[in-house]
Order: structure tokens, then C-alpha cells, then sequence
């Protein structure tokens, strides 16, 4: 069957936010076992918490706008940065795309009617409300919240007076919460693809969510030991990285990055899905070396997963090792800068149409670049030894998370945001925000790298003279930059509300999810179509 | 329809065996990995004091240790063998395997009890003042290892002891069955007539107040629990992959033996 009869065929079903289910209103969302509803759920949730990042953040600033004591006390500066990490890590990036993005177009994109287990879908996000229940007893209750960093070194975490195992215990249930997400996803992905839709014939969305799941179910279980022995040194003594009881605190590291460094890659991997989806689409061709995208998804989940001591350079592991691993970071950025090549190269003589989805995929590619060349430079021993700990740091990884993950997934928001809720966007206000953050952006991050480069360290609520103007850059650029996201948030919020009808398709879309109606219908397909291509067929388009 | 589409997403595929089981493997993956550390944790510290961890693993009991092996390398067989019996419908036997699969797990719990009531007594536990004073830093790493895995261990002991229970609940249920049957009313009813619903012998189980010529279509709705008791075939998948899970607790048991208690 074509694609077009199929969405003949499925046109007069009602749409998923209108079926009524078992219980209507709330409980018509809490306990809704669609993978749509879910994917909604998971959209409101997290930038709940994205938005309370973006303060605590922004607080950070103001602390730092003058010299001395300017907001906070140090000791409060600590918690305000530990708060932030654990929140923008744990909270919002982890399943920023694949609880929101992942839940709601996987199955439609591989023709399906819901992920493989859509009970446990449910639970995954319960399990994550869970965990920012016990977030908050964290946060408010006894000495209060953690001041160790997420990172929670030991052997200061376990000394610290300060909610650590509370905290710890979160984290746990929310890598629980993303363990389930990932179980589920490889099995719809094994399972449930629709006939013909073949490994090669998969969105490149799907390569990034399936290679990401498999970091997620085999990743996070080691973090999560970790973070429970940390747990029983607290409570009940067992001291396996403490060296009065012959333990070695530097294990904790190594057991910490295992999980944590692929962790990065579980955050971007899925972005980088997303800027492979807006692309061809808004340049109206084929994607530019489909395979190599998409196995280069499985390569970086793979050696990703074998970098995580370039961490640790100046934590005293043995040399050779640190050769080894800076070797294999350097081996890493090949099938990375596969995907920027071979995107640039899609662009290349296409008749690019240009919306805001490709918009913030050119901001991605921009951010993605500074970051990831800065990331080279981590690499290399002798620069980390450098500026290790310093804002060096902190600018580079916001550049690649924040400038690169986050901005796909805003990207995603403006891309799929009328498909999830039917209903478009007002473009002016949409671009004036991203201009806003592009500017706010890089006033603070490319300052931040400065700093660090002239040796200001990361997590001081304070600075020194010869920093003050900088700093003073980089808190504007903050005010640019949150003053953008509020635009952003607001922008969507108001097209959800008020927005204009969203045709089916309106950005001649090749991939399943523009054949079916907007919103989708509650089964998204009447009819389970048959796949006879690849997924960026616009020659189809045009005929 | 609406409701109809609702209730069908969550009992999607109870066909798809392979799937099912894939899903489980995922799970069995993370688990492996989450005692993966721990095992690397070990391998550290033995290569750092090897000496010690000798001297450490004497105090072991390894006769304790031997039993517990044998209690649970045979509850792996009681387990296969109920599912083995399930798949050739054999319930009840299957039942019995089960019930002796966590007689099984009991025995090893209380034994471990025991084991680790006597350490206590001897004043050798984490943070005790006895342990840290009289031993060198390797005995007290082996001790905290000691602890921490077999702890671990023994809590997946408990949780596939739960499982197995419900497993047993799933298994001993009967299945209420609902059946609908629209009933053409014009073809064989006039109206001022009355439906009822007989059992075999003639005994009314239920009726409908009477009908008049309005009535075009009636929906007969059956909710019974059958006599015979009629297995479900998902039980076998759910005691599969319970087995999965118990043979798991099984491997790390068998990696575990060796390491704490024959290395001295």
C-alpha cells in the first residue's frame, strides 16, 4: 500500500487528545498508557524542571555579577550549583528527548501502534515523579540539599552533613525510570516495526533512540551500584571507597564516569537524531549518507562508552591509562564529525526552505561545532592538565548539551509541536526568541571559555579582579539568554492555546508520522502500512 | 469504540513470546550489570590484597556456603521443571516444583541468616570498632565486599521469592472469561416474550425483563469462571521469565561461592 492511501485511510479517526479512555480529565493523562499521552506527560514534567534549572542558573549569575558576597553565601552557592547539575542532568536532559520526542514519534515513525510494553511506559514515568518527590524531601527537609556537586565525589559526599543520600536515592529511581525507557524502545524497535520497514529503512531519529537505549539499559545499572554504595557508606558504614577502611576513592570515579561520560552521548545522541529528521525535510532531498548517520549512531553509542577516563587526568590514574582513553576521545569525534559532514553536505545545492525547525538544526550545528572542537582539546592531555576544572569546562559541555541537545530539542518542539497538539506557532515571536538565545548564548558560554582558558576555576561563588569585566559579559548574556527561553516557552505555550489549525503536513515531511492526521488518532493507524522505501523519499513528493 | 481501543492498547501483544522475552533478557542485562560493578570492585581490591583476602576467606564457613550452592543450583532444576510441566499442561506438578523452588530460596535465606548472625556475633561487621581494630585494611575490604555483595545477592533472593508467588497466584487464578454474544432478536422472537439464560440441568442462571416489538438487538454478556480449570498460556511466559530471573540469581550465587569462600 502507498503512503498516501494509508493516510486516506486513517483521515477519519478521532484524534488521541479527544478519545475518551477510562477516566477522563487528569486521570484520562496519569494513568493513560498511550505512548502519545505519556510523551506528553513527559514534555510537561521536565520542562517544569527545565525551568527551575534556568533560575537556579540564573541566580548563579547574579551571584557572580559582582565581587564578594553578592546574593548568596558560598555555602549556598554550592547547593545552588549541585541543584542546577542534578536537575538539568537527572531531571531534564536524560529523558529530555527520549521520554518526550522518543515516546511520542517512535512508534509512529516505525508504523506502530504503541511501544512494546505500554504499561511499563507508564511506570517509567511515574518512576521519574517519584524521584522528584524524594528530589524535593531533598531539597526542604533536614540539613537540606547537597552541596557536593551531581558529580558527589567521595570522599567529601559522604562527609557532608547535607541531604547526599536522599538525593542519591533520586538519581537512583530516575536511572531506573530511564532504564525502563530504554528496555522498552529496543524491544518496539525489535518487535513492532511495520512490514517493510526494514533496519535500513528506519528514520534516522530511530537509529539515535535505539542506539541511546542501548547506552541507557547497559550504562545506568553501573551508576546506580555506585550510587548505592555511596548510599551504604552513609548509613551503614561500608566504606568500599573509603582508605581508612582500606577503599579507594578514585574507584568511585572510574565506577561514576562508566555510567556518566556515555551518559553525554545518551544526552546528544537523540539530538543529533532530531537535526538528522529537520534537515532533509527542509531541504526537500534525500539525507546525504543515510548509512553512515545512522551506524555512526551505534559507533559513538560503542566507543563512547570507553572514554570516560579522560575525566580523570589529574586525578592521579596511572598515565598509560590516560593515554589510552584520551586516544580513544580523540577516535570518538570521527563518527561525530561523519554526521556534521554529511549534514553540510545534504544542505549542499538543496532548495532549502527555511522555517524555525531548520533554524535552530543550523544553531545546533554552530554550537555543536565549538563544542565539539573544544572537546578535542579535553582530549588532550597536556590542555586538560590545563584547564581542568575551570570554566574551560563548564563552557565547552554547555556547548554541547545545552547549545547542541537542548537546542534540538527545541528545534523538535517547533518541528513536531504542531503534529503532538495540531496546532502551529506564531513564527515572528519564534524567531525573535531564538535570535534572543543565540545572542545570550554565546555571550555567556564563549566568555565562559575565556575565563577558563585564563584559569577562573568552576564552582567558586567568586571571583577575582581580572575576571570581574568578563563576568560581567557573560551575567548579560544570561539575562539575553533566559529572557529568550521564557519567549520560547511562552511562544509554544500560547500556540498550543491559540495557535493557528495545523494542517497534516506542513513542512512535506516523508516520514510516517506526516501520513497520519493531526493529531494522531488514537492507534495512530487504522491500517499498519507497508513500507517499499527508505525515509527521506522526496521524489515520491513530487511527482 | 473509543473505550473498546483503550482498554486494547494495554493487552496489545500476549502473543508475542519472543518479545516478551527480549524485553526480559534487557532487564537481565541491567542486572548483570549492576552486580558488574561490584564484581569490578572486587577484582580491584583482590589484586591490590591478595594476601589478605586469603587470610579473610578462611573465616568463611564453606560448608555453610556448599549447602546454600546445593539449595539453590537445585532450586534452578525444580524451577525448569515446573515450566517445563506447565508447557505440557501438567498444573498441578507444576504447582508443587514451584511451591519447592522457594522452599528452596527459604532454605538458603535461613541459612544465610545464620551464616551472617555468627560474623555479627564475633563483632565482624561493617564500621564495627572490633573489625577496624584488629584487622588490616584488605580483611576489612573483604568483609565490606562480603557484605555488600552477598547482601544484594540475598535481597534478589527475596524479591524472586515474591515474584514466585505471584507467579503462583497467576497460575492458581481462574480465569473469569467474558463472552458477548449479539442476539438477533427479530429472527426468533416475537415481542411479549422472555430471554433467559439455563444452565444444563434447566436451572435459570439469568433473565431479561420482557421484550416488546421495539427490540431489535440484544447484547448478552457472560462473565463465568470455568469449571475446568482452563490455563492461561501466558502463565508459561510468567514463569519463564521468573525462571530467567531465578536462574540470573543462580549464575551470580555460583560467581559469588568461589570468590568469598574458596579462595583461602
Amino acid at each position: 500500500m502507498s503512503r498516501h492511501a494509508v493516510a486516506d485511510a486513517v483521515r477519519t479517526q478521532e484524534s488521541y487528545l479527544d478519545v475518551k479512555g477510562r477516566y477522563s480529565g487528569l486521570f484520562g493523562w496519569i494513568f493513560s498508557v498511550d505512548h502519545k499521552r505519556i510523551g506528553l506527560l513527559y514534555l510537561g514534567s521536565v520542562f517544569l524542571f527545565f525551568i527551575v534549572g534556568i533560575f537556579l542558573g540564573l541566580f548563579m549569575r547574579l551571584e557572580q555579577l559582582t565581587m564578594g558576597e553578592t546574593l548568596m553565601t558560598a555555602n549556598m552557592y554550592n547547593r545552588l550549583f549541585t541543584l542546577h547539575g542534578v536537575i538539568m542532568i537527572f531531571f531534564f536532559i536524560i529523558p529530555g528527548i527520549a521520554g518526550t520526542m522518543g515516546n511520542f514519534f517512535l512508534p509512529i515513525q516505525i508504523g506502530a501502534k504503541d511501544v512494546f510494553f505500554p504499561r511499563l511506559n507508564l511506570l517509567s514515568w511515574w518512576l521519574y515523579l517519584a524521584g522528584a518527590v524524594l528530589a524535593l524531601f531533598a531539597i526542604f527537609s533536614g540539613e537540606g540539599m547537597a552541596d557536593t556537586g551531581w558529580t558527589f565525589y567521595v570522599p567529601y559526599s559522604v562527609q557532608t552533613g547535607t541531604n547526599v543520600t536522599l538525593a542519591l536515592f533520586a538519581a537512583f529511581i530516575l536511572g531506573f525510570s530511564s532504564i525502563l525507557t530504554g528496555l522498552n524502545f529496543i524491544a518496539t524497535v525489535h518487535r513492532l516495526r511495520a512490514p517493510g520497514m526494514t533496519f535500513h529503512r528506519m528514520p534516522l531519529f530511530i537509529w539515535s533512540l535505539y542506539s541511546t537505549a542501548w547506552i541507557q539499559v547497559l550504562a545506568t545499572p553501573v551508576v546506580g551500584i555506585t550510587l548505592l554504595l555511596v548510599i551504604l557508606e552513609r548509613t551503614l558504614g561500608i566504606g568500599i571507597f573509603n582508605p581508612a577502611m582500606g577503599g579507594d576513592p578514585i574507584l568511585f570515579q572510574h565506577l561514576f564516569w562508566i555510567y556518566s561520560h556515555p551518559a553525554v552521548y545518551l544526552m546528544v545522541l537523540p539530538g543529533m537524531g532530531i537535526v538528522s529528521e529537520i534537515i532533509p525535510t527542509f531541504c526537500r532531498r534525500i539525507i546525504f549518507g543515510y548509512k553512515a548517520i545512522a551506524w555512526s549512531s551505534v559507533g559513538i553509542a560503542g566507543v563512547g562508552t570507553l572514554v570516560w577516563g579522560h575525566h580523570m587526568y589529574v586525578s592521579g590514574q596511572s598515565s598509560t591509562a590516560s593515554i589510552v582513553f584520551s586516544f580513544l576521545t580523540f577516535f570518538v569525534a570521527i563518527p561525530t564529525a561523519i554526521k556534521v559532514f554529511n549534514w553540510v553536505a545534504t544542505m549542499y545545492k538543496a532548495s532549502i526552505k527555511v522555517e524555525v525547525p531548520f533554524l535552530y538544526a543550523l544553531a545546533f550545528l554552530f554550537h555543536f561545532l565549538i563544542g565539539g572542537l573544544t572537546g578535542l582539546m579535553n582530549a588532550a592531555i597536556s590542555v586538560d592538565v590545563h584547564v581542568h576544572d575551570t570554566y574551560f569546562i563548564v563552557g565547552h559541555f554547555h556547548y554541547t548539551m545545552f547549545g547542541g541537545s537542548v537546542f534540538a530539542l527545541f528545534g523538535a518542539l517547533y518541528y513536531w509541536g504542531p503534529k503532538m497538539w495540531g496546532k502551529m506557532y506564531h513564527k515572528k515571536s519564534a524567531v525573535v526568541a531564538l535570535v534572543l538565545q543565540l545572542i545570550g548564548f554565546n555571550m555567556l558560554y564563549l566568555t565562559m571559555m575565556y575565563m577558563g582558558y585564563q584559569g577562573m576555576p568552576r564552582r567558586y561563588y567568586d571571583h577575582l579582579p581580572q575576571f570581574h569585566d568578563a563576568h560581567l559579559v557573560a551575567t548579560v548574556g544570561s539575562w539575553f539568554l533566559v529572557t529568550g527561553l521564557l519567549m520560547m516557552i511562552g511562544t509554544l505555550i500560547h500556540s498550543i492555546f491559540k495557535g493557528e489549525k495545523a494542517p497534516q503536513n506542513p513542512w512535506g515531511g516523508t516520514t510516517l508520522e506526516w501520513q497520519v492526521p493531526t493529531p494522531p488518532p488514537l492507534e495512530n493507524f487504522d491500517v499498519v502500512p507497508t513500507i517499499t522505501s527508505g525515509p527521506y523519499n522526496h521524489k515520491e513528493e513530487a511527482e | 469504540m473509543s473505550n473498546h481501543a483503550a482498554t486494547l492498547v494495554a493487552h496489545k501483544h500476549p502473543g508475542d513470546v519472543e518479545g516478551v522475552k527480549i524485553g526480559m533478557w534487557l532487564f537481565l542485562f541491567t542486572e548483570m550489570l549492576l552486580f558488574g560493578g561490584l564484581f569490578i570492585a572486587y577484582a580491584v581490591y583482590r589484586s591490590i590484597y591478595s594476601e589478605a583476602f586469603h587470610t579473610a576467606a578462611a573465616n568463611l564457613d564453606v560448608t555453610l556456603g556448599a549447602v546454600n550452592t546445593i539449595f539453590l543450583l537445585t532450586s534452578s532444576l525444580t524451577v525448569v521443571l515446573g515450566i517445563v510441566a506447565l508447557q505440557k499442561g501438567k498444573q498441578k506438578f507444576a504447582v508443587l516444583m514451584i511451591w519447592l523452588t522457594v522452599l528452596f530460596a527459604l532454605g538458603f535465606m535461613v541459612n544465610k541468616y545464620f551464616e551472617w548472625s555468627v560474623k555479627i556475633h564475633h563483632g565482624i561487621y561493617p564500621g564495627s570498632p572490633e573489625l577496624l581494630a584488629s584487622h588490616d585494611k584488605g580483611e576489612i575490604v573483604f568483609y565490606n565486599l562480603y557484605y555488600t555483595m552477598t547482601g544484594l545477592h540475598g535481597l534478589h533472593v527475596i524479591i524472586g521469592l515474591v515474584v514466585f508467588f505471584v507467579v503462583l497466584y497467576f497460575i492458581k487464578r481462574r480465569p473469569v472469561v467474558t463472552e458477548e454474544m449479539p442476539f438477533d432478536i427479530l429472527k426468533h422472537v416475537r415481542g411479549g416474550t422472555r430471554l433467559a439464560v439455563l444452565s444444563e440441568k434447566g436451572d435459570e442462571l439469568g433473565t431479561v425483563a420482557e421484550l416488546d416489538d421495539k427490540v431489535e438487538l440484544v447484547d448478552i454478556r457472560l462473565t463465568y469462571e470455568p469449571v475446568i480449570e482452563k490455563m492461561d498460556p501466558r502463565n508459561i511466559i510468567k514463569l519463564e521469565n521468573a525462571g530467567l530471573y531465578w536462574h540470573l540469581v543462580d549464575v551470580i550465587w555460583i560467581f559469588l561461592f568461589p570468590l568469598f569462600y574458596l579462595i583461602s
